[in-house]
């Protein structure tokens, strides 16, 4: 079998998630009730037997270190490969590269050392459930330098404005990388290359002056390239802005979506926290909601995401909201269309209202 | 290296009087609790009280629990020194072989897993009871008192105490008489069947008694009135707090029934005592538009379509439309059809439960109804309502 490294490359998402990423890079915000970001991307290396990760983190990354430790929730805390979590500590003094090209290059050893021959770069942003194995597969039978993933949406929502589209000749070649607002093919950040190629390209790249691998390294070179395009067509999020997070979140509670992205055959781990199972009182009311372990709930609940450890007491009502773990909610309080993140408390009969295209979004550990 | 203390968790029961729950596992692998098994108690008791040498022995069906231990990382039992080892009976060059003939014989045929830490004490555990202790607490008891051996007791109501081992103690709390299960009990504290023993003294009495050919080898019937015999300095230790042998179905569903009372004497929320499990990793519960859920436990990975009223739910169960369950326990990864009924029940891992299936008695004087199972029981409730 053909060995295969992973790169998360965090360096050009941007902490556009207001709030919930002023302490946090949004590879580390908790998502469905029990997840961050991230998992998603190291559960479908992991699944696709990718074991050995390295993580390109720039700012932010101290909930990222503490909720990763050393990859033992994806089984990552390896011998041989696991999870390297690798910040910006540099001092080549002869160095010259720049954006993430300093990433790649002062971590060069990764890529030298590892015993796969291909590797897979990613971000965090596109939660989705893909077999990376079956990318590598169709990138051999296509002959080309680098593979490319993308998504067919149905509809374009506003999170697809800053994404990057192809274009795709009929053998699935792609002949244009852009930013036009009609097409459907949406860039997934995520691709496949050879790892000697990759070599290569990071030197070629430093060389020449680039400060992004993927734009100024792969796309400017698009005519020469040979980039396919692989297809994915699972269950697809791109979540780069509040709105979208929020609507993304609240599409899990319908069982279809949320089964094509939980499966049981690739299914996504993250971090245990031992939390026993939630409790619900004779006073309890919930429907249509997704809750985590080690919930208490007295009160009553539609169409939200609970995360772990969140107590809702009697008289408290919460709709179309998004609770992050232990936060509080007081008897009486209400809640409809909020975002609360994590450690927050909301004290007797306080009420708070959002809209649905804007929800009132609180950041961590703020009592009220 | 030496170690003070190491605890060896006896957990080769059959626990036949749990039927057919127990047809492919030891007793200590049951469930319990929406989350758990029964072992998970005991080992996290171990590391929540500084207890980082456990021996397990293991005899009866051991695949499950073997494979559930591992090497311990789930209670934190992966250590350099110690950690946990699962000790089957084994052959030995000059005895031979065969299995442990009781609970002191189990322990006996260890000695040199035991004599590996140099232990001052040995604690002996059993898997089949849910509580949370600190056994470091009845350590510091056990030095203090300078005893040979320290048995944790617990009060029970004098109407039960001839069903419990009893020990009857003077004032300073030592041990004058052990009566196992006597028709007029002079004494309500009951044996938690937690002991802690100087390593040294139980080592000579576990040798003595391996050479005595009447002994049954057990610490209740055969160790402990030895020691007792010969006036060892033996002390009682009150526990305070929840303990429950879950040896039948009716205490085991009766245990899962502890944990919806308003006021809990078992609290799992607590941070500072977690009961640690092997995650069965698996996304939110979810709770549906047609669901109705009052006074229950449940778990990661259900769907819940139908009414839950008074149960326990572990992982991975789903219920469909219509369905009703109450006063029941729902074992991990069953799937309940729709319109089901099942009433004071207990629903084994795995149970497949078809369409409008009827499980179970609602009187509350009634027996108990195991599915485990799952074939007969069903069609005997689908013919039951062929006949309605």
């Amino acid at each position: 079998m053909d060995r295969i490294a992973g790169i998360i490359n965090l360096d050009h998402e941007q902490d556009v998630l207001d709030e919930l990423t002023y302490f946090r890079c949004s590879a580390a915000v908790p998502f469905a009730g029990r997840y961050r970001m991230i998992d998603f991307t190291i559960s479908n290396m992991s699944n696709s037997r990718i074991e050995s990760i390295a993580v390109f983190a720039r700012r932010k990354y101290r909930s990222l270190m503490d909720h990763l430790e050393q990859g033992k929730a994806w089984d990552l805390d390896r011998k041989r490969g696991g999870l390297f979590i690798l910040p910006p500590d540099w001092n080549d003094p002869t160095d010259i590269s720049k954006g993430d090209l300093q990433h790649f290059h002062n971590n060069i050893d990764f890529i030298t050392r590892t015993l796969a021959d291909y590797v897979v770069v990613s971000g965090t942003q596109n939660i989705c459930n893909i077999n990376f194995r079956e990318v590598l597969e169709e990138h051999k039978a296509s002959g080309a330098d680098v593979t490319v993933v993308y998504k067919k949406v149905e509809e374009l929502y506003p999170e697809h404005k800053r994404a990057h589209k192809l274009t795709i000749d009929e053998s699935g070649r792609v002949t244009d990388i852009h930013n036009d607002q009609r097409s459907n093919n949406v860039y997934m950040d995520m691709y496949i290359l050879e790892k000697n190629y990759l070599y290569g390209m990071i030197e070629d790249c430093i060389a020449h002056g680039c400060s992004h691998f993927f734009l100024d390294g792969i796309k400017a070179r698009l005519p020469q390239i040979h980039m396919h395009a692989y297809e994915y067509e699972g269950a697809h999020a791109l979540i780069n802005s509040v709105e979208s997070y929020y609507r993304h979140s609240a599409s899990l509670l319908n069982g279809a979506n949320h089964d094509d992205l939980f499966k049981e055959e690739a299914p996504i781990f993250t971090k245990v926290k031992n939390e026993p199972p939630t409790k619900y009182s004779q006073d309890s009311n919930v429907t249509n909601t997704l809750v985590a372990n080690g919930c208490v709930i007295d009160g009553q609940v539609e169409d939200s995401i609970l995360f772990r450890g969140v107590k809702v007491a009697k008289g408290a009502v919460i709709k179309n909201s998004i609770i992050m773990q232990r936060c509080e909610i007081d008897s009486n309080a209400v809640l409809e269309n909020v975002i609360l993140d994590k450690d927050c408390r909301i004290s007797n009969s306080r009420t708070l209202i959002g809209v649905p295209e804007k929800p009132y979004v609180v950041a961590k550990r703020v009592s009220m | 290296m030496k170690k003070e203390c190491v605890a060896m968790l006896l957990a080769g029961g059959q626990g036949t009087r749990l039927k057919s729950l127990t047809k492919q596992i030891a007793k200590p692998a049951v469930y319990f609790g929406g989350k758990y098994r029964i072992i998970d108690f005991p080992l996290s008791n171990c590391t929540n009280s500084g207890i980082d040498t456990v021996g397990v022995l293991t005899q009866y069906e051991p695949l499950i629990l073997n494979n559930y231990i591992g090497i311990g990382s789930d209670w934190d039992l992966d250590r350099k020194y110690g950690g946990v080892s699962v000790l089957p009976p084994y052959v030995q060059s000059e005895e031979g072989g065969g299995w442990y003939t009781g609970t002191a014989n189990a322990i006996y045929r260890n000695i040199k897993f035991l004599n590996q830490y140099d232990p001052d004490h040995v604690l002996v555990l059993s898997g089949d009871h849910i509580y949370k202790m600190d056994y470091s607490d009845m350590l510091d008891y056990h030095k203090a008192s300078g005893a040979d051996a320290t048995i944790s007791v617990i009060e029970v109501p004098w109407e039960e105490a001839s069903r419990f081992g009893l020990m009857n103690t003077n004032d300073s709390g030592v041990i004058t008489e052990f009566d196992e299960k006597p028709e007029h009990p002079k004494s309500n504290l009951a044996s938690m069947g937690v002991y802690i023993f100087r390593w040294d003294i139980l080592k000579r009495y576990l040798i003595d008694d391996a050479n005595n050919e009447n002994s049954s080898n057990d610490f209740g019937k055969d160790i402990i009135p030895a020691m007792l015999g010969d006036y060892k300095k033996m002390m009682a230790y009150t526990f305070d707090g929840y303990w429950k042998d879950v040896g039948t179905v009716a205490s085991l569903w009766e245990a899962n029934m502890d944990l919806l009372k308003e006021k809990q004497e078992l609290e799992l929320n607590d941070y500072s005592w977690r009961i640690y499990s092997k995650s069965p990793n698996q996304p939110p519960q979810y709770i549906s538009h047609e669901a109705t859920v009052h006074n229950a436990l449940i778990n990661e990975g259900c769907r819940i379509h139908g009414t839950i009223d008074h149960s326990v739910i572990f992982y991975g169960v789903h219920v469909k439309e219509g369905s009703i369950i109450q006063d029941s326990v729902i074992m991990p990864e069953a799937k309940i059809g729709k319109n089901v009924t099942i009433n004071r029940a207990i629903i084994a891992a795995g149970s497949v439960i078809e369409d409008g299936a009827v499980i179970g008695d609602p009187s509350p004087k009634s027996d108990i109804t195991l599915v485990a199972d799952e074939d007969s029981v069903l069609a005997k409730s689908y013919l039951e309502q062929i006949i309605k």
